[in-house]
């Protein structure tokens, strides 16, 4: 069997009294695409957040590709990562937001070259080369000199995803990608997704589209509270969904 | 006929009474009788010495003196930037010894008056007549004498740059807190270390907000320096003085003075403008236009539109 690419062990995360992961287990494959559903609250975006240690865990181990998330096990004790090393882990993830998050002072095509140039210490020539293909890719060759408050929702989104794959990650994170877009231009970011999918880069999406979520996931995680309440195959969960809050969930977004 | 079933049809210009302004007519009468009083004075009392600001305005000492003060001002500015960026920084490190440093210092220097740091300063040798660099409470290998080390300059620049530093940290934490969270973490994301994170995404951002008040340092330093008359530095005021103490003629000075102050104020505000609208790109509203593309524009709309209701409106 191989390495999954993500590993939860009864992840628990607390912002002071208030937890919002009440132990979280799953895995994710390597080429997997699983989508990550449920009411807002019920803790998507922090687990996604907690995989490339944007938050800390408090209890738990969270692994990807076969590494501890944010430390080092040396016998019994967990040891803090130092900031290099975390930064190195996080190059290796991707992750999109649902405000997109581009750099305002940049145009589109800086914001995806300047990482590899910055990060991974790439020779401007080759960052620029892929930052060209990859807008091209993402449909926006005509906007590489565009600064993003020139652009519309979706175009923003597709060089934000665009700027994650500039660092060649090996997983990516979607953190409710077009939550945040004009109804009309949700089909062209869903697009792009579903190509990276086809291509078998690994995916955990947190995602209110349904349709996406049965027509391109793997795996659909229903979430609820902080647990994971009912996982499968997509369609199966949303024909026939076995638990009631899954049942409730879907009748309200279906 | 409804509007609507006219289609094609334009309604007619609005040609409306345009709405009197009594306020304004006496506002300008009032004005103007002062406008006179104050021109009558400057004509006819001769103490206010056009001739004498006339013959000194270029006067090599006034000059230098001007020199001197844009000097200090830069360097003071320079050190004060520098200091400012690394408290501001240091302020918001999750190191608590880092943010503590920084605030006592912001305390320290902010709570106590530049006037006073000045004279601390030029008066730091009563306090460490000798300054030497080595190891501490080890031998040392350089010994210098105070005396000689803090110059009118070093004083003037210890004193108003440190003090600038302290004021200006605080500018720059405003900055960095204005810069949306979500930029860090896409930053951080990308694997960006926390020194590029700031050096690169927050603090061109954060900029937008620091311009508009650093012009306001700048112009708040120009005069600042004028302090720097306590530990003897030969700029503009020192050398007026220097005019006063030799003629006895006091006002005309000052008028010299004032109007080598405005002149560089007047230039630093130009400047600030230019400075602005570059750090604006990519910012949501539009860049504001320069005062040729202003003329020009208002020149456009002259041309075109006469006199209606869709002219420049009256505010």
């Amino acid at each position: 069997m191989t390495e999954p690419m993500v590993r939860a062990e009864a992840v628990h995360k607390r912002y002071g009294p208030l937890e919002v992961l009440k132990g979280i287990t799953l895995e994710v494959a390597p080429r997997e695409v699983m989508c990550l559903l449920g009411p807002s609250g019920s803790g998507k975006s922090t687990f996604l957040r907690c995989v490339n240690h944007l938050e800390k865990i408090n209890s738990g181990r969270l692994y990807v590709d076969g590494a501890l998330v944010g430390y080092e096990e040396r016998g019994a004790r967990l040891h803090e990562l130092r900031e290099r090393e975390v930064c190195r882990r996080r190059t290796e993830i991707g992750m999109v937001f649902q405000r997109f998050n581009l750099f305002p002072h940049m145009t589109a095509f800086e914001n995806v070259a300047v990482a590899p140039v910055l990060v991974k210490k790439e020779p401007k020539a080759e960052a620029e080369r892929r930052a060209q293909a990859l807008l091209q890719r993402v449909g926006l060759s005509t906007k590489v000199d565009a600064y993003p408050n020139q652009l519309s929702g979706g175009q923003q989104q597709r060089v934000a995803i665009a700027r994650a794959l500039a660092m060649q990650p090996k997983l990516m994170l979607f953190d409710e990608p077009t939550s945040a877009l004009d109804p009309e231009l949700v089909g062209e970011v869903l697009d792009v997704m579903r190509g990276l999918a086809e291509e078998g880069m690994t995916m955990i999406v947190v995602t209110h589209e349904i349709g996406f979520a049965r027509e391109v996931g793997d795996t659909l995680v229903f979430m609820d509270e902080g647990v994971v309440v009912e996982q499968g195959a997509p369609r199966e969960v949303i024909a026939n969904p076995q638990h009631e809050r899954t049942k409730a969930f879907l009748s309200k977004v279906l | 006929m409804s509007i609507e079933s006219r289609q094609g049809h334009r309604p007619d210009e609005i040609r409306a009474v345009p709405l009197r302004h009594p306020g304004r007519w006496v506002a300008t009468i009032v004005l103007l009788v002062l406008a006179a009083m104050l021109a009558h004075s400057m004509v006819t009392n001769p103490h206010w010495g056009w001739g004498t600001i006339r013959s000194n305005l270029f006067a090599p000492p006034i000059v230098q003196g001007a020199e001197k003060t844009l000097e200090l001002t830069a360097i003071s500015m320079l050190v004060g930037v520098i200091l400012g960026v690394l408290f501001a920084v240091m302020r918001l490190s999750p190191n608590p010894i880092l943010s503590g440093a920084s605030w006592t210092y912001i305390w320290l220097f902010r709570g106590t008056p530049v006037y006073v740091q000045l004279l601390f300063w030029y008066a730091v040798s009563y306090l460490f007549p000798v300054i030497s660099l080595g190891i501490p409470f080890g031998p040392s290998f350089l010994h210098l004498s105070a005396n000689t080390l803090i110059t009118p300059l070093v004083a003037a620049v210890l004193g108003l740059g440190l003090n600038e530093g302290a004021y200006y940290a605080e500018i720059v934490r405003a900055g960095i807190l204005s810069v949306d969270h979500g930029q860090f973490e896409a930053a951080q994301s990308l694997g960006m270390r926390r020194v590029t994170l700031m050096r690169r995404i927050v603090l061109p951002q954060a900029m937008r907000v620091i311009v508009p008040p650093t012009g306001n340092e700048v112009n708040n330093m120009l005069k600042t320096t004028s302090l720097a008359v306590v530990v003897t530095y030969p700029e503009l005021v020192y050398q007026t003085n220097n005019f006063i103490a030799r003629t006895y003629i006091t006002i005309p000075f000052y008028i010299n003075a004032c109007i080598w102050y405005l002149f560089m104020t007047t230039l630093l505000t130009i400047g600030q403008f230019y400075v602005e609208r570059y750090y604006a790109r990519g910012s949501s509203y539009a860049l504001p236009p320069t005062p040729i593309q202003r003329i020009r524009r208002n020149l456009s709309t002259l041309r075109r539109i006469p006199f209606s209701a869709n002219g420049p409106g009256e505010f």
